[in-house]
């Protein structure tokens, strides 16, 4: 790893200030991805301003039906806060299944959506929840915010405080995960809530996490496994790698959406 | 160049140390405290987990200033006393369950078993052999086939 300046700030004032000075300052929060990108010196930021420091943004609550989750709140916080388990136990249930105990004690939400890794599990709750992403500087719908491989709508800088997800009538997700990295080799996060019914689909896609449109009229006309019967998911625009081929990661989609709708 | 202070197995420490110093180097180059290991540094192997403020974490993915002020517990603090050093009951369950061969990813092993026994003790969950299974995801052994390190868990699970 290259040399690096670290800053821990106090505010989000002082964080901005810290990423405005330095000449290549990147945010880290967990570093469960940034420190593995800076080993392999794919990353060499001239400045780490840590966020975790900052009052308030590791903070759980619920408003209503309205839960936020501070950026820094860790996995293993989201999966056993008792607010989470309330509002939206999918969610929880999907923070206890992110990699293995010793990563989920460290690695954030907020880091999780920034990185928008192809096959990370956060961003297909974030989308099939219609989840608000709240920067220091606006609010950005999950539909907004990702849009392709590693890449999202932050500009330089902004700082993810907080995520918004309102309460959904129902929730669940099902992933297959890839043995070795843990990572969903395919990942289906189905609700239905406020926006209506939505299944959103992680590891599969070439351009990460997308919305399967098929399966959301099914669900929507009639809510059961058995509506699943017989919508094949497309293999275009699915990744095909030494882990599974186009066509096999669609029959899982299949198979992973019908056991989210059973589960919830 | 960074000051950083911490305790470590209830000692402080302090060290001058690069802001860019893992835990894990720190521990090992600076103070010598050669118990945890480096399988991978990449994060997948557990061999170097050891307790930041009590919870389990990969020391080899974690950086030594951003711990100001924590409490850092290595395999090295888990025995009492000194030369008649009392093993933890975690430690004289692997040795009584032939729970390691070459011993390189007990110390992480140990550490991680130690967290989920305590963790489902305090929950008033039943550690149950699939349960282990499943809390060893972050820990690869290459030699036991992981028979008897579960064996090993499952026995200290009794002691603790
Ligand atoms: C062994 C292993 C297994 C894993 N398994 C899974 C898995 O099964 N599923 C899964 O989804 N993930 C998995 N992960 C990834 C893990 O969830 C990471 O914790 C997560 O992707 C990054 O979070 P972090 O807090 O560690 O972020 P960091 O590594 O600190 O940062 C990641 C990126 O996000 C940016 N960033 C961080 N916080 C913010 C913020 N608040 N605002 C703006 N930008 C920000 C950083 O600048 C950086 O670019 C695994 C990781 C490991 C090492
Ligand atoms: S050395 Fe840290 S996980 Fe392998
Ligand atoms: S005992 Fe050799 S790696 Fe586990």
């Amino acid at each position: 790893m290259y040399s690096t300046k670290y800053h821990k700030p106090a505010s989000i004032a002082d964080a901005t200030a810290a990423l405005t000075a330095g000449e290549d300052a990147t945010i880290l929060a967990g570093g469960q991805t940034l420190l593995a990108t800076m080993k392999q010196h794919l990353a060499s930021p001239s400045d780490l301003v840590d966020i975790r420091a900052i009052d308030g943004l590791s903070d759980i609550s619920a408003d209503g039906n309205v839960l936020t989750i501070g950026a820094a709140a860790t996995h293993t916080a989201v999966a056993s806060s008792a607010v989470v388990r309330d509002v939206c136990p999918a969610l929880a249930d999907l923070a206890s299944g992110i990699g293995d105990p010793a990563v989920r004690n460290v690695g954030t939400i907020g880091g999780s959506v920034a990185n928008n890794d192809p096959a990370a599990d956060y961003p297909a709750a974030m989308l099939a929840l219609g989840a608000t992403i709240v920067t220091n500087t606006r609010e950005i719908t999950a539909d907004d915010f990702f849009e392709g491989l590693f890449s999202t709508a932050l500009e330089d800088g902004e700082i993810i405080t907080a995520v918004k997800i309102t309460a959904p009538a129902k929730a669940a997700y099902a992933k297959f995960p890839q043995p070795a990295s843990l990572f969903a080799l395919v990942g289906v996060f189905v609700a239905d809530g406020a926006g209506g019914v939505r299944v959103a689909v992680t590891g599969a896609g070439e351009d990460g996490v997308f919305r399967q449109g098929a399966m959301e009229s099914a669900l929507g006309a009639n809510w059961s496994a058995g509506a699943l019967d017989g919508v094949a998911a497309s293999q275009d625009g699915l990744m095909s790698d030494m882990h599974g081929a186009a066509d096999y990661r669609a029959h899982l989609i299949a198979v992973m959406a019908k056991r989210a709708v059973s589960a919830a | 160049m960074t000051t950083v202070n911490m305790t470590v197995n209830g000692k402080a420490v302090s060290g001058n140390i690069p802001d860019n110093t893992l835990l894990s180097e720190f521990l090992r180059e600076n103070l010598r405290l050669t118990g945890t290991h480096i399988g991978c540094d990449t994060s997948q192997c557990g061999a170097c987990v050891v307790h930041i403020n009590g919870m389990p974490v990969k020391s080899c993915s974690t950086l030594a200033v951003s711990l100001d002020g924590a409490e850092v517990l290595t395999i090295e603090g888990l025995t009492k006393g000194g030369k008649d050093a009392e093993l933890h009951p975690m430690q004289v369950a692997f040795n009584d369950n032939h729970g390691l061969q070459c011993g390189f990813c007990t110390p992480g092993m140990i550490m991680t078993g130690i967290d989920m026994v305590k963790r489902y003790k305090a929950e008033g969950k039943d550690l149950t052999s699939d349960a282990i299974r499943a809390e060893l995801e972050g820990n690869i052994c290459r030699c036991t086939g992981y028979h008897n390190i579960v064996k090993s868990i499952e026995d200290a699970a009794t002691k603790m």
